[in-house]
C-alpha cells in the first residue's frame, strides 16, 4: 500500500529526513518509534503535505500513485489520514459542520455520492458513542477549548467517520490518561482491517500494549536503523533507546 | 473645500424650508433644539482628515453630493419588506425613508405603560417625557453628522420602558431607503428609554432599495437605568451606494447591563460610532461588531467608554474581514477618569486581511486616570491561519472550500454569541452566502 523510498527531507536548512525506507502492506499495523527529534512527526506530516517540508530526494507510492506530487487534500482523497499531535483549533466552525465537509469533499474526489445531513448525523453519533463521546461536541467549534485528550479523541473520531486506507497516527498517546488511552485504542483497533493500514508514531511502548503492531521500526536521526516485530517496542522500553545508540551513524537502514 | 462650502449653503436653504414646513406643528423646545444643532453643524463644518477623530475617513463624497430629504414614497406592500422582515413575532416598527409607517409596522401588545412606536406620535403623545430625554444623550458639541440630525429630527422609534417592566419580544426597528432618481438624505432619531429594572432588547437594521446613492444619518440614544438590561443589535445592511452615518450613544446607570452587536454588512461609505458612558457603579458593557467589506466599500468603526464611576467592567471585540480594495478603521477609547476605581477594561480588534490591496487603520486608545484598574487591550491583523487551513485540507476539503470555512469561522465568532436566534441565523446566512457554502 505505502512505499518509501530513500526520502530525505528538511525544514529550512536542518535536513531532517535523511533516508527513509519503509514498506507498509494493507492490513498491517506499523510501529515508528524513536527518541524526541527523531524526525517521526516530521515523516508523518511529509506523508500528509504540509508545505513546510522540502523533500529533496527519494520518492513515496500511495497504490501505486506518487503520493508526493499530490495536493494535501487530494492525498486525504486518496485515502490518507493523519490524527495530529497538536490538533488545531478552529473556534466559529462546527466539528459536525467541518466533518460533514470533509467527508463530503472525499465523496466528492472519489466520485461518490453526498453525505446527507441525516446519513451523516447517524454515522457520526455512532462513531461517538464507540469513543464514549458526548454528542454536544458536535455543536461546539473545531477542537475550540477541549483538553489534551479530548483532541486526540477527536482525531480518532474523524478517522472513524472519514475511514481512511492509511492511518498515521502521530504521538496520540500523548496526554491521554490510562482510560482515554483504552478508548482510544479500541476505536483504532475496530479500524483495523485487511484493506487498511496503520502507521503508529509514538515515543513510548505503552500505546503498543493496547494497539499491537505487526512491526516495529526504530527511527534515529532522520534513518530507520533498526526493525523487528513488537518484542522491539518491549525491549526500547527496557533499555531504552540507548540499544539503538550505537547503529544511528553506522548501521545502514534496512529495506 | 469650496463644492462642499456650497454645499452648507443648500443644506442650510433645506433646514429654512424644513423648519418653515414643521415650524407651526413644532413646540418651541424643539425648534429650539433643532436651530441650536443646526447652528452648530454650520460652526463645525463637514469634517476633515485633518481631524484627528476623522484621520482615516474622508468624507468629501458626503460633503460634495446634494441629498434632496428623502420623501415618504408611494406606499410599499409588505411582500417588498418581506425579506427584511427578521421574525414574524417581534415586535416591528417600519421607516421607509426616515418616515414611520405604521400599516407595515407590528406593534401589537406591549406590556402595561410600554411605548413602543414612533418618535413622531411620541412628540404629540408625550411631549413632555420626549422633552426630558431627547437630545440629552447624544452629545453633538463636535460631531457634525450628530449635530445633522439633531437640526432634521422629525422621525424615528420612540421605546419606553417603565419601572420593573420587561418586554420579552425582541423589537426590530427596520429603516428602509427606497430608490430615488437623484441623492437623498435621511435622519432617524431614535430614542430609547429603559427605566429602573426593566428590559428590553432591540434591533436596529438598515437596507436599501436603492441602486443610487443616497445617505443615512442616525441617531440612536439608549438610557438605561439602575439595574436595567438592554441588549441592542445592529444589521447595517445599506445597499452598494448607500453612505452610512451613525452614532449610538448610551448611557448606563449603576449595575445596568448593555451589550451591542454591531453587523456592518453593506453600504459604501460607512461611519459608525457608539458611546457608552458607565455612569454608575456595578455596570456591564460589552460591545461587539463584524464588518465586512470588499470592492472599494470604506467601514470605519468607532467606539467610546467612558467608565465614570467604579466597579465596572466592558468587554470589546471588534472584528472585521477586508477583501479586494476594502479599507476598514478601528478607534476604540477606553477612557477611565479618576474616580473609577476596580475597571476591568478589555478591548480587542482583530481583522483578517484577505487581498494585499485591503487596508486597515486600527487605533486603540486607553487613557486612564484611575491607578487601580485592569485594562488590556490588543489589536491583530492577519492573513489566514496556514496552520488551520493544513488541518482542514489534510481531513480532505480544497483549498478554496478550506479558505471559506476559515473566513467563515473567523466572522462566526461575532455572530454565535448573538443570543436571539432569528437574528444569529439570519447573520449566518448572509455569512455562509458570502462564502458560497450550504446551509449549516
Amino acid at each position: 500500500m505505502l512505499e518509501i523510498k530513500n526520502l530525505h527531507a528538511r525544514v529550512e536548512e536542518a535536513e531532517i529526513l535523511r533516508g527513509i525506507n519503509l514498506t507498509v502492506n494493507a492490513g498491517e499495523v506499523h510501529a515508528i518509534m524513536g527518541p524526541n527529534g527523531s524526525g517521526k512527526s516530521t515523516l508523518a506530516h511529509v506523508l500528509a503535505g504540509r508545505d513546510d517540508y522540502e523533500v529533496t530526494n527519494g520518492e513515496v507510492l500511495f497504490q501505486g500513485k506518487n503520493l508526493l506530487e499530490m495536493e494535501i487534500d487530494e492525498r486525504a482523497g486518496e485515502g490518507v489520514f493523519l490524527a495530529y499531535q497538536y490538533p488545531v483549533e478552529i473556534p466559529g466552525i462546527s466539528t459536525k459542520y467541518f466533518l460533514k465537509a470533509a467527508l463530503n469533499s472525499i465523496r466528492a474526489y472519489r466520485g461518490e455520492q453526498r453525505c446527507s445531513a441525516k446519513e451523516f448525523l447517524k454515522l457520526a453519533k455512532d462513531k461517538m458513542q464507540m469513543l464514549d463521546m458526548d454528542k454536544s461536541l458536535l455543536d461546539r467549534g473545531v477542537n475550540e477549548g477541549f483538553s489534551g485528550g479530548e483532541k486526540k479523541r477527536n482525531e480518532i473520531f474523524q478517522m472513524a467517520v472519514l475511514q481512511p486506507k492509511l492511518a498515521i497516527l502521530d504521538e496520540t498517546d500523548s496526554g491521554l490518561d490510562i482510560d482515554a488511552l483504552r478508548i482510544v485504542a479500541d476505536g483504532v483497533n475496530s479500524l483495523r482491517s485487511a484493506g487498511r493500514a496503520i502507521i503508529v508514531v509514538t515515543h513510548y511502548q505503552r500505546l503498543l500494549e493496547y494497539i499491537v503492531p505487526d512491526k516495529v521500526h526504530v527511527l534515529a536521526d532522520g534513518r530507520i536503523v533498526r526493525s523487528g516485530d513488537k518484542t522491539l517496542a518491549l525491549a526500547l522500553e527496557e533499555k531504552g533507546y540507548a540499544l539503538v545508540e550505537g547503529e544511528r551513524e553506522t548501521v545502514p537502514s534496512p529495506a | 473645500m469650496i463644492a462642499s462650502d456650497n454645499n452648507i449653503q443648500r443644506i442650510s436653504d433645506q433646514f429654512a424650508q424644513f423648519h418653515a414646513d414643521l415650524e407651526s406643528a413644532t413646540p418651541p423646545w424643539l425648534t429650539g433644539l433643532r436651530r441650536e444643532a443646526f447652528r452648530r453643524f454650520e460652526d463645525l463644518g463637514f469634517p476633515t482628515t485633518r481631524q484627528e477623530e476623522w484621520r482615516f475617513t474622508n468624507v468629501k463624497r458626503i460633503a460634495e453630493t446634494v441629498f434632496a430629504l428623502a420623501e415618504i414614497p408611494a406606499p410599499l406592500n409588505l411582500g417588498t419588506i418581506s425579506p427584511f422582515v427578521l421574525d414574524e413575532d417581534y415586535l416591528r416598527l417600519v421607516f421607509v425613508n426616515g418616515h414611520y409607517i405604521g400599516d407595515l409596522s407590528a406593534t401589537g401588545a406591549t406590556p402595561h405603560g410600554a411605548v413602543v412606536g414612533s418618535l413622531s406620535a411620541a412628540l404629540a403623545d408625550r411631549p413632555k417625557l420626549i422633552e426630558d430625554h431627547l437630545g440629552k444623550l447624544a452629545s453633538d458639541d463636535h460631531a457634525c453628522f450628530a449635530a445633522l440630525n439633531s437640526a432634521f429630527i422629525r422621525d424615528g422609534a420612540f421605546i419606553h420602558v417603565p419601572r420593573g417592566v420587561m418586554i420579552n419580544q425582541p423589537i426590530h426597528l427596520l429603516f428602509i431607503s427606497t430608490d430615488s432618481s437623484s441623492p437623498t438624505a435621511s435622519y432617524p432619531r431614535n430614542l430609547i428609554i429603559a427605566q429602573r429594572d426593566s428590559r428590553a432588547t432591540i434591533i436596529e437594521s438598515y437596507v436599501g432599495l436603492s441602486d443610487g446613492v443616497y445617505l443615512t444619518n442616525a441617531v440612536t440614544e439608549i438610557s438605561v437605568s439602575e439595574n436595567a438590561v438592554v441588549d441592542h443589535c445592529k444589521l447595517q445592511q445599506e445597499s452598494t451606494d448607500g453612505y452610512h452615518v451613525a452614532t449610538t450613544q448610551v448611557r448606563q446607570q449603576r449595575a445596568s447591563q448593555f451589550s451591542s452587536h454591531y453587523f456592518s454588512l453593506g453600504g459604501q461609505l460607512v461611519r459608525n460610532e457608539v458611546d457608552v458612558i458607565l455612569d454608575g457603579e456595578g455596570c456591564e458593557c460589552t460591545l461587539n461588531a463584524l464588518y465586512i467589506a470588499d470592492g472599494d466599500q470604506h467601514m470605519d468603526n468607532r467606539t467610546r467608554i467612558d467608565h465614570a464611576k467604579p466597579h465596572c467592567n466592558s468587554h470589546e471585540l471588534y472584528k472585521g474581514i477586508l477583501d479586494e480594495r476594502a479599507k476598514g478603521v478601528f478607534n476604540g477609547k477606553i477612557y477611565v477618569h479618576p474616580d473609577a476605581q476596580k475597571t476591568d477594561a478589555k478591548q480587542s480588534n482583530r481583522v483578517l486581511l484577505l487581498s494585499d490591496d485591503a487596508v486597515i487603520d486600527t487605533k486603540p486608545q486607553l487613557e486612564i486616570y484611575a491607578d487601580d484598574v485592569k485594562c488590556t487591550h490588543g489589536a491583530t491583523v492577519g492573513q489566514i491561519d496556514e496552520t488551520a487551513l493544513y488541518y482542514l485540507r489534510s481531513r480532505g476539503v480544497s483549498e478554496d472550500l478550506a479558505r471559506s470555512l476559515l473566513v467563515y469561522a473567523f466572522a462566526n465568532e461575532i455572530a454565535s454569541a448573538l443570543e436571539l436566534e432569528t437574528v444569529r441565523e439570519h447573520v449566518e446566512r448572509f455569512l455562509l452566502a458570502g462564502q458560497s457554502l450550504t446551509e449549516l
